[in-house]
This record gives structure tokens, sequence and C-alpha cells, in this order.
């Protein structure tokens, strides 16, 4: 280990950890809300676009993220479709995780009781009330393992995104690494980083999870 | 208050119900008897749309509901807006209570009220508060689904469909699902709504319920109904082989 090299990479190091959480971050929100829209329009009894949201869904789970992202950054030109390197990384990452999450949100819904969903119809509430009221906190109780799951999975997977030149950390390190020879020091530095990452993710997801199944644990003995 | 006429509706190639005639009065309490299968819980389900029926009429203070009404040819659904406006006017409780199980006894009272009734946080806690003191669980308002037993629970869920001020209500096998040492609590809250005038069409296993509190019992086999009466006449009067068959089978199984 020689720490003078790790604290001349530091800066890089540090930016490269910035662009990770960022590309990780962007990529998932956008997955997640995908991932919610098509899970619902699944719902919808509209079978063309039904069967068009499936097809999306196999596709992008049938083929490598790697794939995904060279179409993206590398053919999208010719077909006039200019990305910045991060911005490729981001889109690509929203659309591959979208397919996750929209299985983990169908999977959510189908576990919702008919018989809640029912009620709250036979009282007169509208689907927009229901899908708010009933559906979806129904649903947040089996969601939040498996996203917080996925997540900490795509947080890991943004390495990938240092083959098209994304400057996030595996990139930096790599950097570090060519230029240096210290191919010890840099991985470990690069897995200081994504430990630590993965720790804070799984801590605000335990937490999460706490709180929305909350009103189990107020059952948890008789009244 | 409730005029059904003709009603069928099949299930893939099962004919569900075969052309059911019924009428409930306004404040008239009906018991619908049965064995399972026969169609009950399906034809209550028709009389608020939760099922859709294939032909005949289901009217509710003369409007027809499911379908536009006085249009010659197919029928059409009815805007869903107006379907959700007659559905707030019946009050339905289930046999497995279907409370939401992440809101309180309070709120699952009182969201309805909020949202469909429009009336503001205060204002709603305060009429749920009043409803589940009416069915006796004022002490339980912050208790969760989960940590009640199930005669509460299904006193809250008849608390959720009263609190609506609702025209009349339906109950499907309202006390199948209970202990049986929990059953007289609910029927004691459904007594008592009779007894204040509630219009109430009840599918029920409950014989001795039915005996004394329904104004009317109708027997429902094989999707038509067979007999119907004074509950007097349809226990024990009834000259239907199929009633007294069934009736039969229900005392000797009660009996000890």
């Amino acid at each position: 280990m020689s720490f003078d090299v790790l604290w001349r990479y530091a800066p890089s190091l540090i930016s490269g950890f910035g662009v990770t959480i960022l590309c990780w971050s962007a990529g998932s929100a956008l997955g997640l809300v995908l991932g919610a829209a098509i899970a619902l329009g699944r719902r919808a009894p509209l079978s063309p676009l039904q069967w068009l949201l499936r097809a999306y869904v196999e596709l992008i789970r049938g083929t490598p993220f790697l794939m995904q992202l060279f179409l993206l950054y590398a053919a999208g030109p010719s077909i006039g479709l200019r990305l910045s390197a991060t911005a490729a990384g981001v889109i690509g990452l929203g659309m591959y995780s979208s397919a996750y999450f929209a299985e983990i949100f169908r999977a959510g819904f189908a576990a919702v009781p008919k018989g809640q969903i029912d009620a709250a119809v036979s009282i007169g509430m509208t689907p927009l009330d229901i899908l708010w009221r009933v559906t979806l906190p129904g649903a947040l109780v089996a969601v939040v393992p498996p996203i917080v799951n996925t997540l900490i999975v795509l947080s890991k997977e943004t390495v990938v995104l240092s083959i098209i030149t994304v400057p996030e950390l595996m990139y930096q390190m790599q950097t570090m690494a060519a230029e240096t020879f210290t191919a010890f020091d840099a991985i470990f530095a690069m897995a200081v980083f994504y430990w630590l990452l993965v720790e804070v993710v799984s801590r605000l997801g335990r937490r999460l999870e706490r709180s929305v199944t909350a009103f189990i644990r107020h059952s948890a003995g008789p009244a | 208050m409730i005029d059904i006429r003709g009603v069928t509706k099949t299930f893939g190639t099962a004919q569900v119900l075969n052309g059911v005639d019924l009428t409930v009065g306004s404040q008239e309490v009906v018991c619908l008897i049965g064995p399972s299968g026969s169609g009950k819980s399906t034809l209550l389900r028709c009389v608020n749309f939760l099922e859709t029926y294939d032909s005949g009429e289901i009217r509710i203070e003369g409007k027809l509901i499911g379908y536009r009404d006085g249009e010659a040819g197919v029928r059409r659904p009815m805007a869903v807006r107006q379907l959700r406006e007659m559905r707030r006017e019946i009050g339905m409780v289930f046999q497995h209570f279907n409370l939401w199980p992440h809101m309180s006894a309070l709120d699952n009272v009182a969201e309805p009220l909020r949202r469909v009734r429009r009336l503001d946080g205060a204002q709603a806690a305060s009429r749920a508060r009043e409803t589940l003191t009416r069915v006796g669980l004022a002490d339980k308002a912050s208790a969760y689904p989960s940590n009640l037993s199930g005669g509460q629970q299904q006193r809250v869920a008849i608390a959720r469909a009263l609190a609506m001020q609702p025209r009349l209500m339906l109950f499907d096998e309202p006390t199948s699902a209970l202990d049986p040492e929990l059953v007289g609590e609910v029927l004691e809250v459904m007594r008592s709504l009779a007894a204040e005038g509630m219009t109430m069409l009840i599918v029920t296993h409950e014989m001795g319920f039915a005996a004394h509190v329904a104004d009317r019992i109708a027997f429902i086999d094989g999707g038509r109904i067979i007999d119907q009466g004074a509950p007097r006449h349809v226990l024990h009067e009834s000259a239907e082989p199929r009633v007294r068959q069934f009736l039969q089978t229900y005392h000797d199984r009660n009996s000890f």
C-alpha cells in the first residue's frame, strides 16, 4: 500500500465516486418511474399496449446490459441519437433497471388482496384514490425489500459504464492503476468506496422497510 | 328500494343466475339463504355491480344499475362516474371483512368520508369515532385490523359502510368467517341496524338470526329463487322439497 499514491489520486477517485452516485441515483430514479409506469400500463385492459410492454420487459431482461449501452452510445448516432457518455449511461441504466422494477411492481400489485379493492370500489372511491390509498400502500410492503435489493445490484452495475468512458469510479481506478502500476491499492480503494455505498443503501432500505411495515409491528401482540 | 327482475349471469359455461326476481322494500330486511354455489353471493354482488349481470334488470330506487337506462338494442355500461355515485349509497359488508390493513380502525372508517364524502379531516374523524361507538368499538379506534378479533374487524367493516350513511346495506355472509363465539356481537350490531330501519339484504347461514330479524327470507338454489316469504313460512311451512331438505340437513348438523 502506498498512501502517497492514493493521496495523490484521491481527488479523481472521489470525483469518480461522485459520478458513480450520480449515474446510479439518476438511472435508478428513471428506472423506478419507468418501471412503475410499465407495471401500471400492464394492468390496463388494452391488449396491444400490454403486449408491447411485455415485449419491452422481455427484450431488456433478455439481453446483456453492456450490449444495450453500446446500442445507445455507439449505434445511437447512426440513427441521429447523439448522447454524451454520462447521459447514455444514465438513460441506459434507467431502461435496464425499469424492466426489473416493472416486474417487482407487478408482483407487488398482485399481492394486494382483491377484497381490499372490492371494499374500496363498493364504497365508490375513484380508481386514482384506490390506487393511491389502497393498492400502492399494500404493494409497498411487498416491493420495498426487492427494490432495495435491486438498487444494491444496480449500484455495482454502474462499473459497466466505464466501458463507454463515463468517468465514474471504475474508470478513475483503471486510470490510476494504469498510470502508477498500483493495481492492488487502486482496487482496494474502489472496494472501500462501493462497500460504503452499499452499506448506506442497505441501511436506508432497512429503515424504509420498517416504516412501511409499521402497521404489521403494531399488531405484534394482542390488544 | 331494490328491484331485481329476470337477472341472469353465466361464468363461462356455468349458469350462476337463472332469472332471479326479488324485491326489497324500504326499511325491509331480507335474508338470502341457500346451499353454497347457489348464486347467493353472486346475486348480492350484482346489486352494487361488483359483478356484472348478463340480462334482466336491477334497479335501486328505480334507477337501473350498471347499464344505461332506456336505450334499445345492445346494452351499454353506464358511465363510471354515475356508477360510483350509485355505489356510494349502497353499503357493503364482506365475509372476510376486507379492511385496509395499513390503516387504523378509525382511518378505515374515516378514509372514505374524506375521499368520497369530502369531509375535512376533523369532521371525518369525529363521524368515524361516532360510528365506531355505535358498533361498540370506541376504545379500538387506534388499533390496526390485525390487532382486532374477527368480530371486532367485522364491526369496523360495518362502521366503515355505515358512516357513509348509505340508503341500503348488503351483507355477504358477514359471520361465516368468524369463530362461533364472535358471531353474536356482529349479529347484535346488525339487529340494531334493522331496528333503526336500515334496508338490508343479507346472505347468511344464520337461520336463527334470519328467523328473528328478517321480514322476509328468500331461498335460492340453482340460480333461481325457489321460495320466499315470511321467515315462518320458509323455515317451517315451505312446500318446496329442496327447501325442506336444506333445512333438515341444517337441523341435523346443528342438533346435539
